[in-house]
């Protein structure tokens, strides 16, 4: 009983050094010797923020984020259509693509108007399929701006971190439409640390959230 | 006929995005606003109303004011925003930089009854800057009143390559 009970608590104090380690390494800078190319994890939400994230890839290498997985919710096609056509394969026809891009669907834990009661549900569903595609894409650089979708990934991506199974790095880009508040998402990912960088395009958010990189206007 | 017609022709498209904004759609229909955009010059009043369920007296240009007409959805916004002389739309930022980006004047009619309105946020900052008109759908007559096109100035072109350089600066790439 002792040595189970001691156990217990040796586990629990080096699950909490380990979550405290990564939470300290986070938002410090790469340093590797000979940069390669990153297993890249693209969060898509809709309208806006679609367009601002096309912004941002259109002006990213694409050799160095290299293969791309660009995730949007199941119920949404037009991001995943503006992404197809940004990588120039609108026709599917992949090919030897295939291998660098890919375009996956997320389930939504809960769409606009659905009850809480069912909700419970469609959470366990949306949480188990994302830890299935992260389990397969295991990024190295997760970008995302806002959606509400992305907030569950980063939370995995942290737990990989936190367990040793691949460090990443997760970069937040705040939508250009909040001025003087963060958003939701945004606000999680900055007060719980998951985000190594996050970038605002207002300089009044900026000074309100100081650990934000103010970049301007990407619209 | 036709020719002087189009080259006289100075529409105000107005646009309540992919919901609905009756309010809105009220506001440009009534008497006040119409009345303010004919003397401003305009000649045309195309909305779109969306899934709104008020819908806008049609009329055409012979009573000595402007011509209504609207539709409900489009696949074409973009024309109709590149043949305007004037926007009036909604403050989803989609909108928002779509016609900052063709250069066209724009009023932003603020949805008062949407709960998370942070939209206003963005309309607003844009405003003071000088970018766009932010009004409410009870203000939009005073704001056509003084309207005054050329004081605004043009959207500057946005660049993502400070964000760019970043990310890869973070990630150990080098510049180039």
């Amino acid at each position: 009983m002792d040595v189970a009970c001691g156990t217990l608590i040796s586990l629990i104090f080096f699950t909490i050094i380990r979550v405290l380690w990564v939470v300290y390494q986070t938002g410090k800078a790469l340093r590797p010797k000979s940069p390669k190319s990153m297993n890249t994890l693209i969060v898509l939400g809709s309208g806006g923020h679609t367009a601002e994230m096309i912004g941002v890839l259109s002006t990213l290498q694409k050799e160095r984020f290299c293969p791309r997985y660009y995730v949007a919710a199941a119920t949404d096609n037009m991001s995943l259509h503006k992404a197809r056509v940004l990588e120039g394969s609108v026709d599917d026809t992949m090919g030897d693509r295939g291998a660098t891009v890919q375009f996956l669907q997320i389930y939504r834990s809960r769409e606009v108007g659905q009850s809480y009661i069912t909700s419970v549900g469609t959470t366990l569903v949306a949480i188990s399929h994302a830890f299935w595609l992260m389990i397969r894409i295991r990024p190295e650089v997760v970008l995302c701006n806002g959606p509400g979708t992305c907030v569950p990934l980063c939370a995995i991506a942290f737990l990989f971190k936190v367990v040793g199974v691949r460090w990443s790095s997760i970069f937040y880009i705040e939508s250009i439409a909040r001025v003087k508040k963060l958003s939701l998402s945004g606000l999680l990912l900055y007060k719980l640390r998951m985000a190594d960088q996050f970038y605002v395009q207002w300089p009044q958010l900026q000074r309100k959230y100081p650990r934000a990189h103010y970049v301007g206007c990407l619209m | 006929m036709e020719n002087s017609d189009k080259k006289d022709r100075r529409t105000v498209f107005v646009t309540v995005g992919t919901t609905l904004f009756d309010a809105l759609v009220r506001a440009v229909d009534t008497w006040e606003v119409k009345k303010e955009l004919f003397r401003k010059g305009y000649t045309h009043l195309l909305i779109q109303i969306g899934r709104g369920s008020y819908i806008p007296t049609k009329s055409g240009t012979e009573d000595g004011s402007v011509s209504v007409e609207y539709f409900t959805f489009s696949s074409s916004i973009a024309d109709h925003l590149r043949s305007a002389s004037l926007v009036i739309s909604h403050a989803g930022s989609g909108s928002i930089f779509e016609t900052l980006r063709l250069g066209k004047p724009l009023i932003v009619v603020v949805n008062e009854d949407l709960m998370d309105n942070h939209q206003s946020e963005l309309a607003e900052e844009l405003a003071e800057r000088r970018y766009l008109y932010c009004a409410r759908p009870q203000t939009l007559h005073q704001t056509i009143a003084n309207l005054e096109v050329e004081s605004l100035l043009p959207y500057p072109a946005s660049d993502a390559t400070p964000v760019a350089k970043m990310i890869n600066r973070f990630l150990g790439f080098p510049d180039d």
